[in-house]
């Protein structure tokens, strides 16, 4: 466990370095950690997948995987990848605030 | 009487059924399995087969020798469950209805899912290991290879036993080693995932294996096709990896019948109670085995430890009590890790493998991620306690609920 400053503001982080309350999260500390994941700003495509996660967890209490991020949220893998370089499921979940996506195990 | 149908009669389909034939009292049950097949596979069987240590014959054994006797068994191909009817359609038109469905249908490879996985050089210069027909042909054609660049390649997770792809890297480099031709093989692991293995500490205790064994490993590596022209696999952020051999992990996905169900979710998986392993959307259906939609791994061991809860639940269940007994996500693998020795994990849905001794704490005989020879016993083991105590259903000496005993932490 972790604690980190930002916008002024001190808080906690899990193990896999994800937003430990989700209720510390907001529009601004979102893109301040997707800088985090050198992420310089998010476009409606970036928040359009931020969002459906947000949606996906809020039903469901897991993030999605990036097989159902790209069936369902209308956005193709490959676009997923040049949004989210890496791990699209993994990062897009962390600027959402949510844990790691147990999808990943 | 009652009618009991199990949907699948591999591991974990053979587990439940002859722990609740046991049970329930033949006079008011009848029980039912369906399944495809008549052959029973023993699946982790097929990671040796590649390295000449076991052959096809080794893992085959009829399944009916390991149903209970006294239920029936019907071999046909299942086309869907109509959930709201309690039925089951079979493809050849039969119609089965049940008052209790237990779904055991597993998961499989879909290669056709990657861009180029599937063309003539299928099985001649880009295998599986996770069919006998895979790992069979592989075997042929590791006899006269004569090296260059091998490429292990997991295409997305979740897979089942996730600890496959690192058992096959560890294996390759003993195999090539003692053909003497080790210097001519490149190794290389090409994983989605942002290390060796998912859970953090094994992942650091499994990439400093791979480094000490002259493994090559890239991470964050999601492929989008393979390129057959150039012998490349090809990331959705465009890099290149070339191979002369490549060995995938295709997409796992649960049997096509639960798509055609309706039931499903993005890979087939049935949601399921993690920890009654009741069926969420429908009270008289249970799920098993690799067909859940469960973080927990997918693993046989694990089937055996479900089918230990599903069993209580299930007698509670059909007398209108409440089920008591939780899955906690337990699994244990023993981790074949070359030259004669093994690696041994144990852990569930909150703790991951940890380092320390099992069963016994402080005693053993097994060391938990640390490479020893009594691991490899351990493994090696495994397939004789697989089909005569394991799919009998019958108590293996480790507790179905994790214990934290002898783990260092
Ligand atoms: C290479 C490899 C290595 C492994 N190593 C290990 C290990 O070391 N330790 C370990 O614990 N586990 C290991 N496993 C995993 C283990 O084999 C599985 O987790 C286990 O077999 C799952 O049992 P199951 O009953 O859910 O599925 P399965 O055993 O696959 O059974 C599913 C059954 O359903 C039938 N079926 C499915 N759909 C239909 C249909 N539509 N109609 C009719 N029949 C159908 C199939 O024919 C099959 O018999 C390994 C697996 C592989 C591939």
């Amino acid at each position: 466990m972790a604690t980190r400053e930002i916008l002024g503001k001190m808080l906690e982080f899990d193990a896999d370095n994800h937003l430990k309350n989700r209720d510390d999260w907001n529009e601004q500390v979102a893109l301040e950690l997707a800088k985090e994941e050198g992420i310089a700003e998010l476009t409606d495509r970036h928040w359009l997948v931020v969002n459906f996660m947000r949606k996906v967890f809020m039903e469901k209490g897991d993030a999605p995987s990036i097989r159902k991020l790209t069936k369902e949220s209308g956005v193709e893998t490959k676009e997923l990848y040049a949004l989210f370089p890496k791990g699209p499921a993994k990062k897009a979940a962390k600027i959402a605030g949510l844990p790691k996506p147990t999808g990943c195990i | 009487m009652k009618k009991l149908l199990i949907l699948g009669g591999g591991t974990a389909g053979t587990i439940i059924a002859n722990k609740l034939h046991e049970a329930l009292d033949a006079g008011k049950w009848q029980i039912t399995i369906v399944d495809r097949s008549e052959t029973h596979y023993y699946q982790p069987g097929f990671l040796f087969i590649p390295f000449g240590i076991y052959t096809s014959k080794d893992v085959m054994k009829p399944k009916r020798d390991f149903y209970p006797r006294g239920i029936e068994v019907v071999i046909a191909e299942i086309d869907k469950i109509e959930p709201n009817e309690n039925r089951v359609l079979l493809k050849n038109n039969q119609v089965l209805s049940y008052d209790y469905l237990i779904v055991a249908t597993g998961t499989n490879i879909h290669p056709e899912e990657t861009e180029g996985l599937i063309d003539e050089n299928w099985l001649k210069d880009k295998f599986d290991f996770y069919t006998l027909e895979g790992s069979c042909a592989l075997a042929n054609f590791f006899k006269s290879w004569e090296g260059g660049r091998l490429v292990v390649n997991i295409v997305e997770m979740p897979i089942k036993c996730p600890v496959a792809p690192l058992e096959f890297l560890f294996l390759a480099d003993s195999y090539f080693t003692e053909m003497g031709m080790r210097d001519k093989v490149d190794i290389h692991f090409v994983t989605p995932l942002p290390g060796a293995f998912t859970k953090p500490i094994a992942s650091g205790i499994f990439g400093d294996v791979l480094e000490k064994k002259n493994i090559r490993l890239t991470t964050e590596f999601g492929i989008a096709r393979v390129d057959n022209e150039k012998k490349a696999i090809v990331s959705w952020e465009e890099e290149e990896i070339p191979y002369d051999v490549l060995v995938t992990i295709p997409t796992n996905k649960g049997d096509s019948a639960i798509e055609r169900s309706g039931m499903g979710n993005e890979f087939n998986y049935l949601a399921t109670d993690k920890d009654t392993l009741r069926s969420i959307d429908y009270p008289n259906i249970f799920v098993i085995g690799d067909t859940t939609d469960l973080t927990s791994s997918k693993a046989g061991s694990v089937a055996h430890f479900e089918a230990e809860i599903l069993y209580e639940n299930f007698l509670n269940a059909v007398e209108g009590r409440p089920m008591r007994a939780k899955f906690d996500g337990h699994a244990n693998c023993f981790i074949e890790s070359g030259f004669g020795k093994g690696l041994l994990i144990d852990f569930n849905f909150d703790v991951e493998p940890l380092p320390g001794k099992f069963p016994l704490p402080g005693i053993g005989p097994f060391s938990l991620l640390q490479e020893t020879k009594m691991n490899h016993y351990g493994k090696v083991m495994f397939r004789w306690v697989y089909w005569n105590l394991l799919l009998k259903g019958l108590e293996l000496p480790i507790e179905s609920n994790m214990t934290m005993a002898g783990k260092r932490y």
